[in-house]
C-alpha cells in the first residue's frame, strides 16, 4: 500500500497511518439541492470522506454520482456508491468513467437492497454482474486499462476501490473468507455493516487479522448511534444482517426519558474509543443516517477532530 | 417441470364476458402435474363459467376438452374439427399452449387460463418451488449442485450478500437463502477453496436476455 | 321470498352421518322435503367438481356432513372434504355467488338431533339468501 492507487483524501489518510474517519449522507427524495447541501456542510471538517447513498433501500432518490458532485463542489470529498440493483454491466463500466472524468475518486461497490424493500417493488432488478465482479470490473479499469470485454480503456479511472462487509451476517464462519474474497477481487478498502455486538467482531476481526487481511486492505468499522429504543427494536427485528444485543436494548431502557439519545451516543463513543487500540481496524464509518447535525458532536467527543490534512 | 398458477376467475369472466361459446381445453403435461390444468381442472373451469352464466341469465355453453400436451402441433390438430363450434379458447395449459393455438387457429379468440410462473418441482404435497430459470449455460456443480442464478433473489455468483439471515432471504422469511445452503454444504465438504474461487461475470447471450431461443436437432429436422 | 324453497344438496358419509340420520328417524324428527342426500362412502371421496355440479343443475345451496375431524373413519376423509368445500367457497366468492351457499359439517354418529339441526340451518341461511339468478 505505498504508492497511490487514486490520490483521494482517504487514501492519503490511511495511508499516512492515521486512524480514519469517514460518515454518510443520503441524496434527497427529489432535486433539493440547498437540502442537501445543507445536511452535507454538517460533516465539513469532521470527516475524511462521504458515503453519498445508491437508492438506498431501493427508494429512488438523486443519483449518487450527481449527489456526489455537489459534494464535491461543497469542498468535500464524496464516496461514491453503486449498486448493482439498478445497471447493467454497460451503464457501470460507462458511468465509472464518468464519475472519474468529474473529479470523483473514491467508489463503494455493493450489491443493493432487493426491490421489493423499496418504493418501485414492480420493477425489474438487474444483477447483470454482483458485487464481488463489480470490484473486480473497476480493479481492471483502473490497474490495466481495460474494461470487462478485454479491450482498452483510453485513460483509466483511477478510483479508490471500496467495499461493504457484514460479520453479523450468516453463514458466520464464512463472512471473513467473503472478505478475504473481496480483498483479492479489488477492494482497497473496507466498511463494515454497523457494528453493536462487539464480542462477535471482535472475535470476526481476530480471524481477520490472523489471514492477515488488514495488511491488504483498510478495514473501517461501522458505527450508527442509537436514537431511540424503538430504534434498536427496529433494527434487531426488521433489519436482516443486524445483530443488536439485548444487553443494548436493556441498557437504552434503563437510561430514562429523554436521555436515550445520549445513552446510544455514549455507546457509540465507547465503540469507537474500542476500535481506535483494535488491531486491524484503520479507522470509523458514522452512518449518522437523517442526524448529520450530530456528526461535529460526535467527532468532537470521540476525539476525531481535527481531522488530518494531507 | 413448468409451474403455473390459476387466473383468478374474475379476471377470466371479464376476458370472456363478450363470448357465448367457449371452449375450455387443458394439458396432461406439466399443468397436469401442478393441478392447475389438467381434464379435472377443465372440468371445475367449464362448470364455473356455466354456473356464472346461469346466475347472470346469459346463454352460455362451455366446451371441455383435454389434450395430451399443448407444445407439440400434432395434438394441437386434434381441436380442427372442434375448433370452429366456439367463439372463444381458454386454454389452461402453460404459456405454451395459448400460443400454439393462436398459431395453429388464427380466427380463433384464445385466453390464457393460467398464469406461468417458473420451472420447479414439487417440494411437499401441494407446494412446488423454482429451481430452474433457463439461463441457457447450466453451472450448478459449481455451486454444490444449486443454482444461484434461479434461487438466489439477487443471482449472485459471489454470495451470499450481507441481507442473508438464518438461512432466509432478505426479502422474506419464507424464501431460502440459498447461498446458506450452498456455503455450508460446500464448506462441510471441504469445499472451501472453491467458494473462494472469484467467480467471473456471466455470459447472459444464452439467457432470454439474448433474445428469444431456438433449440434445434438436426438429426432429427427432415 | 316466503314462498321460496331452497333446493339444497347434501353429501353424506355412510359412517357419521347417516348413523345420525337413522337416529333421527328412529326419533320421528324429519328432514325437511328439499333437501336431495347423496350418501357417499367417506366424505373424502367428494371431488371439487362434483359439490360444484349441482350448483349448475340448479340447486341454491349444498353441504357436505362428516364425522369430527378426529374420528372419521377414514382417517382425513373429512378433513380433505373441508379443504374442498373452502375451494368451492372461493370459486363462489369468485363469481359474486355468496359462500355461505355451502357448509360443512360435523356430527357424531349418535346425535340425530343434530343431524336434522344442521340441515334446518342450512335450509334457513339459504333461504335468507334467495334464489342464485340475478337476472
Amino acid at each position: 500500500m505505498s504508492e497511490h492507487k487514486a490520490g483521494s483524501n482517504l487514501e492519503k489518510v490511511l495511508s499516512a497511518g492515521h486512524f480514519a474517519f469517514t460518515g454518510e449522507c443520503g441524496p434527497p427524495q427529489g432535486a433539493n439541492v440547498p437540502h442537501l447541501i445543507e445536511k452535507a456542510n454538517h460533516l465539513k471538517g469532521c470527516v475524511d470522506a462521504v458515503n453519498v447513498t445508491d437508492n438506498q433501500t431501493a427508494v429512488v432518490r438523486m443519483s449518487s454520482w450527481a449527489a456526489s458532485l455537489i459534494l464535491l463542489e461543497q469542498g468535500l470529498e464524496p464516496n461514491f456508491q453503486m449498486v448493482c440493483r439498478d445497471r447493467n454491466r454497460l451503464a457501470i463500466q460507462s458511468d465509472i468513467l464518468g464519475v472519474y472524468s468529474m473529479g470523483i475518486r473514491n467508489m463503494l461497490c455493493l450489491s443493493g437492497d432487493h426491490q421489493s424493500f423499496g418504493n418501485h417493488p414492480e420493477s425489474k432488478n438487474v444483477f447483470d454482474i454482483d458485487s464481488m465482479q463489480l470490484i473486480h470490473t473497476v480493479k481492471t479499469m483502473r490497474d490495466e486499462g481495460k474494461f470487462l470485454n478485454g479491450s482498452d480503456v483510453d485513460v483509466a479511472p483511477k478510483l479508490f476501490i471500496g467495499a461493504a462487509s457484514n460479520p453479523f451476517a450468516e453463514p458466520f464462519d464464512f463472512r471473513v473468507y467473503r472478505l478475504a474474497k473481496k480483498i483479492s477481487a479489488g477492494a482497497d478498502f473496507i466498511q463494515t455493516q454497523c457494528i453493536y455486538n462487539m464480542e462477535k467482531f471482535r472475535e470476526f476481526m481476530k480471524r481477520a487479522v490472523d489471514m492477515g487481511l488488514h495488511e491488504k486492505c483498510y478495514i473501517l468499522a461501522g458505527v450508527t448511534p442509537m436514537k431511540s429504543v424503538g430504534m434498536a427494536l427496529y433494527m434487531s427485528k426488521q433489519v436482516p444482517g443486524m445483530d443488536v444485543p439485548q444487553s443494548l436494548v436493556k441498557r437504552l431502557r434503563g437510561a430514562g426519558k429523554g436521555k436515550v439519545a445520549e445513552e446510544g451516543i455514549k455507546f457509540a463513543l465507547e465503540q469507537i474509543e474500542e476500535f481506535k487500540e483494535m488491531e486491524g481496524v484503520a479507522g470509523v464509518h458514522l452512518m449518522a443516517i437523517e442526524w448529520e447535525h450530530k456528526v461535529p458532536e460526535i467527532a468532537e467527543r470521540a476525539g476525531m477532530l481535527p481531522r488530518p490534512i494531507v | 417441470m413448468i409451474v403455473a398458477e390459476s387466473k383468478p376467475i374474475k379476471e377470466l369472466l371479464e376476458m370472456v364476458k363478450d363470448f357465448k361459446k367457449i371452449l375450455v381445453v387443458g394439458c396432461k403435461g406439466c399443468v397436469t402435474v401442478c393441478n392447475v390444468g389438467g381434464a379435472k381442472e377443465v372440468a371445475i373451469l367449464a362448470s364455473t363459467i356455466r354456473i356464472s352464466g346461469k346466475k347472470e341469465g346469459l346463454d352460455v355453453v362451455v366446451g371441455e376438452h383435454t389434450l395430451e400436451r399443448q407444445c407439440d402441433p400434432e395434438y394441437i390438430n386434434e381441436l380442427k374439427d372442434v375448433v370452429g363450434e366456439y367463439d372463444a379458447v381458454i386454454s389452461i395449459a402453460c404459456g405454451v399452449g395459448p400460443q400454439f393455438l393462436s398459431e395453429r387457429y388464427p380466427d380463433t379468440r384464445v385466453f390464457p387460463g393460467v398464469n406461468t410462473k417458473f420451472m420447479g418441482g414439487a417440494v411437499e404435497h401441494g407446494v412446488w418451488s423454482e429451481r430452474c430459470a433457463g439461463c441457457g449455460t447450466c453451472v450448478v456443480h459449481n455451486f454444490g449442485g444449486l443454482c444461484p442464478i434461479a434461487r438466489c433473489s439477487k443471482s449472485l455468483l459471489n454470495g451470499p450478500c450481507g441481507g442473508s439471515s438464518s438461512g432466509k432471504c432478505e426479502i422474506s422469511k419464507d424464501v431460502e437463502c440459498i447461498w446458506d445452503t450452498i456455503v455450508l454444504k460446500m464448506m462441510e465438504q471441504d469445499r472451501l477453496d472453491e467458494l473462494i474461487e472469484f467467480q467471473a461475470p456471466k455470459s447472459w447471450t444464452t439467457a432470454r436476455d439474448g433474445g428469444p431461443r431456438k433449440m434445434i436437432r438436426e438429426e432429427l429436422v427432415k | 321470498m316466503d314462498d321460496f324453497k331452497p333446493q339444497i344438496v347434501a353429501f353424506c358419509c355412510t359412517n357419521c352421518a347417516s348413523s345420525a340420520a337413522n337416529v333421527s328417524h328412529g326419533m320421528k324428527k324429519a328432514l325437511p322435503d328439499n333437501i336431495k342426500i347423496i350418501q357417499v362412502p367417506c366424505t373424502g371421496r367428494i371431488e371439487t367438481l362434483h359439490l360444484l355440479k349441482p350448483f349448475e343443475e340448479g340447486a341454491d345451496g349444498v353441504y357436505v356432513a362428516g364425522c369430527q375431524a378426529d374420528s372419521c373413519r377414514y382417517i382425513s376423509g373429512i378433513t380433505k372434504a373441508a379443504k374442498r368445500v373452502a375451494q368451492v367457497k372461493d370459486i363462489l366468492e369468485g363469481i359474486s355467488i355468496e359462500p355461505e351457499r355451502i357448509d360443512v359439517f360435523h356430527l357424531s354418529a349418535g346425535k340425530g338431533q343434530e343431524f336434522v339441526e344442521v340441515a334446518d340451518r342450512m335450509v334457513n341461511t339459504v333461504k335468507g339468501l334467495g334464489p342464485i339468478l340475478t337476472a
